[in-house]
């Protein structure tokens, strides 16, 4: 197992990791004037002030605590965003899933959920021949239903495959989720939520309700963060680390 | 004579330049071209919207795409300008109960649409009622 460095700024270059990581060894040194910054900053912004980049919004996700079987997260994230399939589960939408995956040398069988992993350089905004697909300030990556034309190249980029495509046309959509045929769709990782301020997914939301507390959300340049705190202490890998992603989404325990 | 003639063109020139002024507002008066009916706002929900009729009909579309690019990429969500206020106000029950759909004359947005044969696309992805409570 690989323990990865606490998910960079902006623009990082991940080969230097050492520098950064005693960088970040100094910025925990000075913590505390840093931290009374970084609350006074993120105290609920206000409803017509645009995000900034001094948050970096993320999940966790403790697979330990993952249980085979449960489904909560996705059927929480299908009921928030009212994604009701046309019982074609090779092409309905899908904003997140559970994955069984097997270790072959050892038969560790790990469960864990899979859903846009919020790179900081992501393969979809890389290919998107519009713009469509872009990556918000504070680290959510969306797409721009307005302006996609559904040419489904990001689909194809995405590592994770986190992306769906709409077929078919669509009713009774949420209006904090307007979603329509002929557009690429994933995971917004509750972006409606996150900016009224209420600091956590649908899908956290309920794997809580479940009592497995498996996913956590929270800001990861904040260094006093729960998110912050548990990556500190315990580490925790991306997936598919290898493609210098650096994504928002951590898993521990893989 | 001369002068006489001068007059007379004179005169015939300014009738048909009247007659010309008046003759429009005299076949729109007689109702040639009717205009939509727009179906009203509920006294409970407000008699002013947020700028005068004159500047939301000529400029409400301006407005939305405005605020759409400033919600998607900059999070900014105030309400003003947000088309879920849009239809949380102009889109009521009607008569025979349920919201009406856009694309029929009863909703709000297409009353005004079908008649000036404006074609939109906001409602292949955002929801054409408003949010149940």
């Amino acid at each position: 197992m690989t323990t990865e460095n606490v998910p960079g700024r902006a623009n990082d270059d991940l080969a230097d990791t050492a520098r950064r990581r005693f960088v970040s060894s100094l910025a925990a040194v000075t913590a505390v004037p840093g931290l009374i910054l970084q609350t006074v900053a993120e105290a609920a912004r206000p409803a017509d002030q645009p995000v900034t980049d001094k948050v970096r919004w993320g999940l966790l996700i403790d697979t330990t605590k993952c249980n085979d079987g449960c489904d909560a997260c996705v059927t929480a994230c299908d009921k928030e965003h009212n994604l009701e399939g046309f019982g074609r589960p090779t092409t309905d939408a899908q904003w997140i899933r559970t994955l069984t995956a097997k270790d072959k040398r050892t038969g560790r069988v790990v469960t864990l959920p899979m859903m846009c992993q919020h790179c900081e350089h992501p393969p979809c905004v890389d290919v998107c021949p519009t713009g469509a697909s872009f990556r918000r300030v504070d680290g959510i990556v969306l797409v721009d239903k307005h302006i996609c034309i559904g040419c489904r190249y990001c689909m194809m980029a995405c590592p994770y495959k986190a992306r769906s495509f709409i077929h078919e046309a669509i009713q009774d959509q949420k209006t904090y989720a307007p979603r329509g045929k002929g557009t690429v769709e994933s995971c917004t990782m509750c972006v409606h939520k996150v900016d009224r301020g209420d600091n956590t997914t649908a899908c956290a939301e309920a794997c809580d309700r479940e009592g497995h507390q498996a996913i956590l959300f929270g800001d990861l340049y904040d260094p006093d963060s729960e998110i912050s705190r548990r990556i500190r202490e315990r580490g925790a890998t991306q997936i598919r680390a290898d493609l210098r992603l650096n994504t928002g989404v951590r898993y521990q325990g893989i | 004579m001369r002068a006489l003639v001068v007059r007379t063109r004179l005169a015939a020139g300014a009738v048909l330049l009247t007659l010309l002024w008046v003759i429009p507002f005299l076949a729109s008066a007689g109702g040639r071209v009717p205009l939509p009916e727009v179906p009203a706002v509920p006294a409970e929900k407000g008699t002013q919207c947020v700028e005068d009729t004159e500047v939301m009909r000529r400029n409400h579309m301006e407005f939305l795409l405005h605020q759409r690019d400033e919600t998607m990429h900059q999070g900014i969500r105030t309400k003003k300008y947000s088309l879920k206020e849009c239809i949380a106000c102009h889109v009521n029950p009607t008569e025979g109960g349920g919201y009406p759909e856009y694309g029929s004359e009863a909703h709000f947005c297409s009353s005004c649409h079908t008649y000036a044969a404006v074609n939109i696309d906001c409602f292949q992805c955002h929801n054409d009622e408003p949010e149940a409570e």
